[in-house]
């Protein structure tokens, strides 16, 4: 994996609750045996008529192509475990989510394809939605190693510190394999699993 | 390790099962993991995983797979098999019975007599014990702790994770009470338990939480009802639910398949026994439910906190405060074309799905089939059980018959219209009443409109072709 580096990018609104996984990729996508092609797919039902024509979702609009940040209401990525919802966010250019809060599975799948989740408060959320309705083009930064999302309002520059835990801020940032640290550990595995109960079937 | 002293402090369930399994405790928690379950749909991208590094699947014993997702129902009357319309989910398919032979892993496939749900099977089996850590690329992987383990579900980077080293890093999680106190009335089963618990709290009340489930109510439930309940902890956001195992857990089990045998039966059943919560153990957080007080439950939105009584009303937008939550009611009202202030009794449907890994053992395909029997359905039905088992228990007690007398479609296990990835789906606009888990907008099919409820409700709504009280209609012993 690569290293998570420091990034700025305009940003994508999407500001509604409860964002579940079928809504990010529909089931019917989720036949392919690979990662490919996810990200074109990435809001399939919001993004595409049943005809298959654009609609004038906001992930289609012209200004909102190359963003790299997406800005969404609270508990976003409910629903199912699959991970095809971070591949798809991820294959359609998106390295960072902005909300007030992201379901667990959710969170997990991302962190793992280093998606950036970044959790803010309520009141600092409205503060970026009335920058964004005032100002539509405004560039955010993204820092993980100070934990940072700064932007410029007024000439005055913002800055919005969000947690993550430290164990995946260190994967992300060193762009470590968490399966190489887990194969790391054969000895404690093999230990722990002599003390295991046997039955015989 | 967790043998209760009178010194030590008491301990939840959930504490008890982390604590047997805690392998390294370093900046994150390494966790042993003692059943892996897989399905079609979330494994390839791991086994390639695996092949890239040139890894083994370090426990092909504690790894069980099954077909479940992408599987046909309909069999092909020309030559008896099932008839797949989609080329992507038999690549699928076959990718997994290569991965598994590969690999040496015990699949439950096409051919198998276990096959089904892999949340119908797991328990079915007796693969799910007490005291088990137990995950599968799959969010209802809750399902299995009604059998007191702590079962959750995980993505596919996980999932190969748990193919090549049985262990993850977790994080531990807080501890949930959920309290349910009284006895239900007639008609109000456990899923309306579950649905008016996740409407009471949320769609994400309990997130980084695992519920146990506590209480009179509980202890006097199945194992089935106990997991149409564990089942859709996930949607108030907890990431597992469990229920402390007991006697009714232990006669469930025994002589299963794969529960241990003779002497090791003992010793584990001894050791299970000492896995329900301590006296004065300490929550996080407590909700409690009177069950006696609840109706049957349907929802009317696009998750499944948006329920209601059967006999309420819609809420209306204009009367909620907050923003997010204002603009998702209105946004879920008007893909499922729903004016706000008015009763969901007597709104015509289309479809009703009976199944799901909610609600398609043989227990709730009884329930369904007293409301079927002697009457026909008014719209497109099917019934679909959760496994190969069931199926084969339904036949045997002659419940297949009262649906196809009904004018029901009897049909192979698996998924099915839960999904709606194997063709089985709900046309763009028309309503259903199903009793599986979600009703998220397209879950059902592009532009499907889902109406959550119990097996019975689901019923009362196949005969009637609109939604109904159950309560209104005669039924023997209800
Ligand atoms: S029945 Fe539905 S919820 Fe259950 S495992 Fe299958 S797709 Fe998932």
């Amino acid at each position: 994996m690569k290293r998570f580096e420091k990034f700025s990018s305009k940003s994508i609104l999407l500001p509604t609750d409860n964002i579940d996984t079928d809504q990010i990729i529909p089931a019917r996508f989720l036949k392919i045996t690979d990662k490919s092609d996810l990200g074109k797919n990435l809001f399939a039902d919001w993004r595409y008529s049943s005809s298959g024509e654009l609609t004038d979702f906001v992930l289609n609009r012209s200004e909102n192509q190359q963003r790299k940040i997406l800005i969404t209401g609270d508990n976003f990525g409910c629903g199912s475990s699959r991970e095809h919802a971070p591949w798809a966010l991820v294959g359609y250019g998106l390295r960072a989510i902005v909300s007030t809060s992201f379901a667990d599975i959710f969170r997990n799948n991302a962190l793992k394809n280093h998606l950036l989740l970044i959790t803010l408060e309520p009141s600092e959320y409205s503060q970026i939605l009335a920058t964004i309705s005032s100002s539509p083009e405004t560039e955010f930064t993204v820092d993980l190693a100070e934990q940072k999302l700064s932007f410029d309002r007024d000439s005055k520059e913002y800055s919005f510190h969000f947690p993550i835990d430290q164990f995946s801020k260190r994967c992300m940032m060193e762009g470590l394999d968490e399966l190489g640290m887990l194969l790391s550990y054969e000895k404690e595995v093999a230990n722990f699993e002599a003390r295991l109960p046997v039955y015989p079937l | 390790m967790w043998s209760q002293s009178s010194m030590s402090k008491p301990k939840t369930l959930l504490e008890k099962i982390w604590d047997t399994h805690v392998v390294v405790e370093r900046e994150q928690t390494v966790v042993y993991i003692d059943l892996h379950l897989i399905h079609e749909v979330t494994s390839p991208q791991a086994f390639t995983g695996l092949k890239e590094k040139g890894l083994k699947v370090r426990r092909p014993d504690k790894t069980f797979a099954t077909i479940d997702h992408s599987l046909p129902t309909l069999i092909d009357s020309s030559n008896s098999r099932l008839s797949f319309a989609d080329s992507m989910a038999v690549k699928q398919i076959e990718q997994l019975i290569s991965n598994c032979k590969e690999f040496g892993i015990e699949l439950y496939g096409l051919d198998s007599p276990h096959q089904g749900i892999v949340h119908v099977i797991g328990p079915e089996l007796g693969l799910t014990q007490p005291g088990y850590t137990i995950v599968c690329g799959d969010s209802h992987t809750a399902t299995h702790g009604a059998f007191g383990a702590l079962a959750f579900g995980i993505g596919t980077t996980e999932v190969e994770q748990v193919l090549a080293t049985q262990c993850l890093f977790q994080k531990k999680p807080k501890n949930y009470a959920v309290n349910l106190e009284g006895k239900l009335r007639r008609g109000v089963s456990a899923k309306d338990i579950i649905l008016a618990l996740i409407a009471k709290i949320g769609i994400d009340g309990a997130t980084g939480h695992v519920f146990e489930y506590r209480g009179y109510a509980i202890k006097n439930l199945s194992m089935e009802e106990r997991m149409t309940i564990c089942n859709m902890s996930i949607e108030a956001g907890a990431r597992a639910g469990m229920v402390a195992p007991d006697e009714t857990t232990f006669d469930y089990l025994y002589h299963r398949p794969l529960a241990p045998k003779g002497a090791a039966w003992k010793e584990a059943v001894s050791r299970w026994k000492r896995f329900p919560t301590d006296e004065g153990a300490i929550f996080d957080k407590e909700v409690t439910i009177d069950v006696s007080s609840l109706e049957p439950m349907i929802t009317f939105g696009t998750n499944p906190a948006m329920a209601i009584p059967i006999s309420a009303r819609v809420p209306d937008p204009e009367s909620i405060a907050d923003s997010g939550q204002k603009s998702s009611l209105q946004q879920a009202l008007s893909y499922m074309d729903i004016s706000p202030g008015r009763q969901l009794l007597d709104h015509p449907i289309d479809t009703v799905f009976i199944g799901s890994c909610t609600n398609s053992r043989l227990s709730d395909l009884e329930q369904a089939a007293k409301v079927f029997k002697g009457r026909k359905v008014a719209v497109k039905t099917l019934v679909v059980p959760g496994s190969q088992s069931v199926k084969k228990e339904a036949e045997d007690a002659g419940i297949d018959l009262i649906f196809k007398e009904a004018g029901a479609e009897w049909r192979e296990p698996g998924c099915s219209m839960c999904i709606a990835m194997n063709g089985d789906q709900v046309a763009p606009g028309k309503y259903s009443v199903s009793t599986s888990n979600r009703n998220f907008e397209g879950r059902q099919g592009k532009g499907a409109r889902t109406f959550l409820a119990s097996p019975l409700t689901a019923a009362a709504a196949a005969v009637t072709g609109k939604i109904t009280d159950i309560r209104s209609l005669e039924i023997e012993i209800l």
